[in-house]
């Protein structure tokens, strides 16, 4: 079980490998595709890599939900418990 | 009145060099780019060739690594070689809805469609990755370097196995001569030194076997020969309507006087052994540039050291160029970076354009015991061209029966 800590440095590094951005730069109220400037296909690679770095599922239908990386971090925190 | 069309940029990535001086010296010199493959995979697949002819500069030494995660390797090649010939032009301001790209590949994104596979294999569909489709479709380098630059005049994909980067220039030319662009950025790019295209070409017989020594394998023209050398990289050449070039001052390297494109409907792989198809080729870039067989003085020759297909390139050569195919200096290029494939017509174009640039014909290594059959001029050491107006010829085959020939005539 990963803290929110961890979860949000594990997505830091995810988001930083697929494009480049500092992984400082992610924080909790940033909107993935507004302020990180994340497309639709670079949202699916990260969402498939958090699910194998954290051991969760994160089906379709919920990604459009997840509009900013504190989304992302509950709904993480949230499926491991 | 036809347009003419003038070349004003030369980008390239290959075996013997990760740019176009660099290349363009080793050329000179005659140099191998092939090297024993130490891949763990030769092994575990028991490939029975073990070499090929890697690019010498690593894509990943020019490229941002995020940038090059979304492309297939053949598509980083090619943008790498786009970039060059870009700069190299020294065009700043352009209409981008002037500016085509005709970029070809052979195989497209064999690297992307075959890691897919081991990845559905292994760990299931949801980690196939959502860029899969964009890197491995074919026209995914002409599409990136669309992208790169800005054209928006079109973005096309010849395919036609070894031939296609030739076609990608004959395309190139069409387009500025139909007024649909007045720039093009053509070439090609391969990356196929893959285990299984390895493995295919060399169940087809068409690999050399030399595993004891790579860097004579590639040996066009001589009696020893006995197959081609996979290598792999990209080659880029800017295409300008001669009055856009002129009117912004623009360094001219030579004129694409010509092209043709031609089918044998002989035989799936084998070229016709007479050669008809490429004579035919031949002949056309000739007529189309206006081009009399005294004005040619040398031939980038297709030449990729099969035993089956150098000889009916002669045959060919002859009976376009009649007996003054005697008088033509002949470099078979692929002695030292291996058959590109679909990338080779680009590069050697870039290579015969330096040649009537600079007036200097590019070395053939490792022609030891010239076969009696194809007694042709080569160049076994840098020669110089002749001054005064002069014409070069490149050829380019492509499994399919697939003949394509470019004329480039001096400025």
């Amino acid at each position: 079980m990963a803290s929110n800590e961890e979860i949000l440095a594990g997505l830091a590094e995810i988001v930083n490998e697929e494009t480049g951005l500092a992984p400082e730069a992610v924080e909790l109220d940033k909107s993935f595709t507004e302020d990180l400037d994340i497309d639709s296909i670079s949202m699916m690679t990260i969402v498939v890599n958090a699910e194998e770095k954290f051991g969760v599922r994160i089906p379709d239908e919920e990604v459009k939900n997840l509009k900013t990386v504190g989304d992302a971090v509950s709904f993480i925190s949230g499926a491991q418990s | 009145m036809t347009r003419k069309v003038v070349i004003t940029g030369l980008g390239a990535t290959t075996p013997i060099g990760g740019d176009v001086p660099t290349m363009w010296n080793n050329a000179l010199k005659g140099v191998s780019g092939a090297r024993t493959l130490e891949d763990d995979w030769v092994a575990k697949y028991e490939l029975p060739v073990h070499f090929a002819a890697r690019c010498s500069t690593p894509a990943l030494d020019v490229l941002s690594r995020v940038e090059a995660k979304r492309m297939d390797p053949s598509t980083q090649f090619g943008v790498i070689a786009a970039r060059e010939a870009w700069a190299d032009s020294g065009i700043t301001e352009f209409d981008q809805d002037r500016l085509a790209v005709a970029f070809a590949t052979g195989i497209g994104g064999v690297w992307t469609l075959l890691d897919a596979w081991d990845t559905l294999k292994e760990k299931g569909p949801r980690r196939v990755l959502p860029m899969t489709v964009p890197m491995l479709m074919p026209n995914g380098v002409a599409a990136a370097v669309s992208l790169d630059l800005g054209a928006r005049a079109g973005a096309h994909t010849p395919v036609s196995a070894c031939a296609s980067g030739t076609e990608a220039l004959h395309l190139g030319l069409e387009l500025i001569r139909s007024g649909k662009a007045d720039v093009v950025m053509c070439g090609g790019a391969e990356a196929a030194i893959h285990p299984m295209p390895l493995a295919a070409f060399a169940s087809m017989q068409a690999l050399s076997r030399r595993n004891d020594a790579p860097e004579r394998a590639s040996r066009p023209y001589d009696t020893a020969r006995d197959g081609f050398v996979m290598g792999e990289g990209a080659g880029a050449l800017v295409l300008e309507a001669e009055e856009h070039a002129l009117a912004r001052g623009a360094r001219i390297y030579a004129e694409l006087a010509g092209t043709s494109v031609t089918a044998d409907a002989y035989h799936i792989t084998a070229p016709d052994p007479q050669g008809l198809g490429a004579t035919r080729a031949l002949k056309a870039a000739m007529f189309d540039g206006r081009i009399q067989a005294e004005d040619v003085v040398h031939v980038n020759a297709h030449a990729t050291s099969t035993p089956v297909g150098d000889k009916p390139e002669y045959t060919a050569l002859r009976a376009a160029l009649g007996t003054h195919v005697d008088n033509v200096a002949v470099s078979a290029t692929k002695s030292q970076m291996g058959h590109l494939l679909g990338a080779s017509g680009a590069v050697e174009a870039v290579l015969t354009v330096l040649a009537v640039h600079e007036r200097k014909a590019p070395v053939t290594i490792n022609l030891e015991n010239q076969d009696p059959e194809i007694p042709l001029d080569v160049v076994t050491s840098a020669r110089d061209l002749p001054a005064g107006s002069i014409v070069a010829l490149s050829n380019s085959f492509g499994f399919g029966g697939h003949n394509a020939v470019v004329a480039i005539r001096s400025v």
